[in-house]
Formats: C-alpha cells, structure tokens, sequence
C-alpha cells in the first residue's frame, strides 16, 4: 500500500507510481528512450507483488497498443508508455482505440522523430497524432506529470468523453529529471477514482462485437460523435481539475489553460510542457525591469480550448508561440492551431519553432522571442 | 438511393464505439449483392464430393439433407473458385443480371 508522502524521484518514477495507483490490470508495455524507466519501474512492481497486473513483454509498440485496446475490450483498466519512434509505430492503431472509444492512458516522453536519428526531446512524435481521437495534456514539471495521469484516467472513464489519453511529458527534460513529487496514498486516489466499470466488454455469456465494418451510411456519424464527445470533454476536464484540487490540494490552470500575468500585458508567449518554467522565469526578471510579458501556458491540446484562448487573448496586441515540433514547410502545429483558433480576434499571432531535437531553449532565446513580438515582427526558427 | 435514407431505413444502431449488440449480425448484410458472376451447379452432372462446398471462401455453399450441394445466392460474392476447382466441370457462370 502506498503512503503519501514527498519524495525526490525521477518523473518517469513518479508517472510509474502514479500509474500504479490508478491500478491498471493489463500493462502491455515496450521500451523506448526516454520512456524506458517506465515500463523497467512497472516491470518491477509486478514481479516484487505490488500490485496485481498482468505485463505483457510485447514485441513492438505496434504490439503494445493493439494488446491495450484487446484489454479495453475486456473491459479493465490498462496503461502503456511509448515514445518517438514507438509513438509513430502505433499511429495505425491510435485511431482505433479512440473510435472504440476505450478511455486509455498512456504516458508519452516526448522525444524527436527520426532522422537523422536523435533520441532527445521536442513534441514531434505527439504534435505529428494529435488528429487521431486522443486527448493530449502536457505537462510543465513532475507534479504535474504525476497529477495528470490520475486525472486522465478520471477525464478518459466519464461517461460523456470515453476517449483516450496521452499524458505528454518532455522527454529527459521531466522524464529523467529528479524532483520533489508529493506522492498521494492509495485509499484517496481510490476514492477519486473508482473502479472501471464499462457498458461492454467481452462477455461470453452476452456476445458483442467490437471492431466492426462501418460503411459510408454510418461511418461519418461514428466520428461526429467522437468530434462531439472531445469538444464535451472540455468541461469534464474542469470539472476534474476542480475535483482533484478539492481532495488533493493542487491544480493546474482550468484545467485546460492558465494566463500568467496577463493582466495589463500587451504582449505574450504561449506554449506546452518544460519550457513553460523558463519563461516564467524571465517574464519575472522582466517584470522586475518594468516590462510585463504575460505567459500562456496550454495543458490541453486535445481538445483546444478554442474559448478559454479568445477570453485570455482579449486584450493582447500580440502572442508568440514557442512551438516544439515543425510542420514542415508550414510553421509548427501548435502556432497553425492557435493562429487558426484566433482567426477572428484582433491579437496577432506569429510562431518560433525552437527546441527540435533537444536544442535547449534558454532564457537567452525566450528574451529574442519577446522582443521580436514587442516589435509585432515576423516569427522565425529560434535556434 | 442516398446513403442517408438507406441508414435510416435499415436503422443502424449507432453505439458508443461501434459496438455490435447483437451477435451473429453479418448474416443480415447480403454480400450476393456483390456479384458480377453467378455460378451455377449442373445436379445431374455432380457426383457430390463436396470440393466446391469445401473450397467456398464465403461458406455460401450448403449441402441438403438428401446430400445435394447447393448454392446460397444471398452470400455468394461470384467469386467462381468452386468452378475453378470443379473437377467434372458440373459448375459453370452466367453474368449476373440485376
């Protein structure tokens, strides 16, 4: 039984412990840098009887999530880890288990596509499947790793979303980073989140299908209603963020988005993960020097929180995007989004694609990123 | 007919990740609609051994009780393996009219 209590742990150890408190029973799992740590900690609780869960040693992510939606099927609780490349392996199967719509989890280390081959961290491998039905939620520090995957499992089970869920966490940056993480006991993370109990599953003694054929009279009508189910999970993820702040004492933003000290400023970054810290570090020296720059900082990703965006944005004359991946030949996905979002707004929008392949994005780069926005110019690569 | 007004007719359920309900439904979705060729046995030329009834992707073959084999053209797709491997050659095809 875990206790609470705050320890200095690795974020892969701390989504580790986490995971095992949400009590998964099937952990189909392959290993993959930065990631590793997670299925080598989960390996681990298994073969010492911590906890009681099937580990399957598959043979490929392509294997580990089509063995995760062959759980959901039989109706339990499961969780995976991937990273890059094994991300990209199972994009044929990602819009499976969302059109099933089994409320997975699975923790992403973010890390770089290949190639050249690079191990280390930008949010290509996650940017490049944010179409497939998943809900993305990224992470600034391990607290907020750890807390999000218990909040994912809450935000993918409710009964108006029952789509899956990638917890993004920059890889190394959080993965292997060690930190103070508050662990929660076991008894209040059952009493968030009660046991799995889905409508269907595989039953023999009342056969269904999953999996079916759906033909061009109802196909589209499936993913409306997915479209639908993740434009509702907007407010189950407030609503969750409210909840896990009532029992555990935390929360981050709505749930979806924070402004930081956006009030009276004119000019602002907005972006996902790590970098986050940085920029809140400089924003604060620079308040210091009489300059306010406000930070957005967005959880969600998947779904976007088109309205939370417009109401922060209202009084800005111009908003940066730091974006960790490159659409490329168009920018970086999460500036297309956010300018595509923002379209009718009166703030501008430019984007910075920085930090690819684990190019760090210093204080240095987010002051160059400031003041090309005060002087409402043109984005650029931020290398 | 549009494909709207054909899912409304045949009232499709629309569950929450396609789930079927109910089992053995794909007897209710007539593949012989398919079918460009249409095989046909000769019976007086048929020594019933059975290969096309084995060879049937579809299983749309069936044997009577007097120990016929038949053709069910509800699910045959005309895919004429059964000709092929018909060793009197007591199957042969038409082009199917519709």
């Amino acid at each position: 039984m875990i206790m609470a209590e705050k320890k200095v742990i690795s974020g892969a150890d701390g989504m580790a412990i986490a995971a095992k408190l949400c009590r998964p029973k099937v952990l189909p799992m392959y290993p993959i840098t930065p990631s590793t740590l997670i299925p080598e900690r989960m390996s681990e609780f298994v073969f010492n009887g911590e906890m009681i869960a099937k580990m399957i040693h598959v043979e490929s992510e392509h294997s580990a999530i089509s063995a995760l939606y062959g759980a959901y099927a039989t109706g339990v609780r499961s969780f995976t880890a991937t990273a890059s490349q094994g991300l990209a392996l199972m994009h044929e199967i990602l819009p499976i288990v969302a059109g099933a719509r089994f409320p997975a989890v699975m923790a992403v280390a973010n890390r770089a596509l290949a190639g050249p081959l690079n191990i280390w961290n930008d949010h290509s491998d996650a940017m490049s499947e944010r179409d497939q039905g998943w809900i993305q939620l990224y992470c600034e520090n391990n607290q907020e790793a750890f807390d999000t995957i218990i909040m994912a499992y809450k935000i993918a089970e409710a009964k108006k979303v029952l789509l899956p869920v990638m917890v993004c966490v920059d890889g190394f940056y959080l993965t292997h980073a060690y930190e103070p993480i508050q662990i929660e006991d076991q008894e209040k993370v059952d009493e968030f989140l009660p046991e799995y109990k889905p409508e269907n599953f595989l039953d023999t003694t009342s056969p269904k299908s999953f999996g079916g054929f759906a033909q061009p009279n109802t196909y589209m009508e499936f993913k409306e209603a997915e479209d639908k189910a993740m434009i509702e999970t907007l407010k189950e993820i407030v609503k969750v963020n409210n909840e896990f702040k009532k029992t555990f004492g935390r929360k981050y933003g709505n749930g979806l988005i924070e402004g930081i000290n956006l009030d009276d400023a004119d000019y602002a970054l907005l972006c996902v993960g790590s970098v986050c810290g940085t920029i809140r570090e400089v924003i604060d020296e620079l308040n210091a020097a009489g300059k306010k720059i406000g930070l957005i900082k967005l959880k969600s990703v998947r779904p976007l929180p088109v309205e939370d965006l417009k109401i922060l944005c209202k009084d800005l004359k111009m908003l940066g995007v730091i974006d960790r991946h490159a659409s490329i030949g168009f920018g970086g996905a999460l500036t297309n989004d956010i300018k595509s979002a923002l379209n009718n707004e009166k703030v501008l929008v430019e984007g910075f694609v920085a930090g690819l392949g684990g190019r760090d994005i210093n204080k240095e780069k987010i002051r160059a990123a400031i003041a090309t926005i005060i002087k409402e110019k043109e984005g650029f690569w931020l290398k | 007919m549009k494909v709207n007004e054909k899912a409304k007719k045949e009232s499709v359920p629309l569950t929450t990740g396609a789930v079927i309900l109910e089992p053995g439904s794909t007897k209710k979705y007539k593949t012989g609609e398919w079918r460009t060729y249409i095989p046909i046995i000769d019976q007086e030329k048929c020594i019933k051994c059975g290969k096309c009834w084995m060879v049937c992707p579809d299983a749309a073959i069936f044997k009577t009780p007097d120990g016929k084999f038949m053709i069910n053209y509800t699910y045959c797709k005309g895919c004429l393996l059964c000709e092929k491997e018909c060793p009197l050659k007591a199957i042969s095809h038409k082009v199917e009219e519709k």
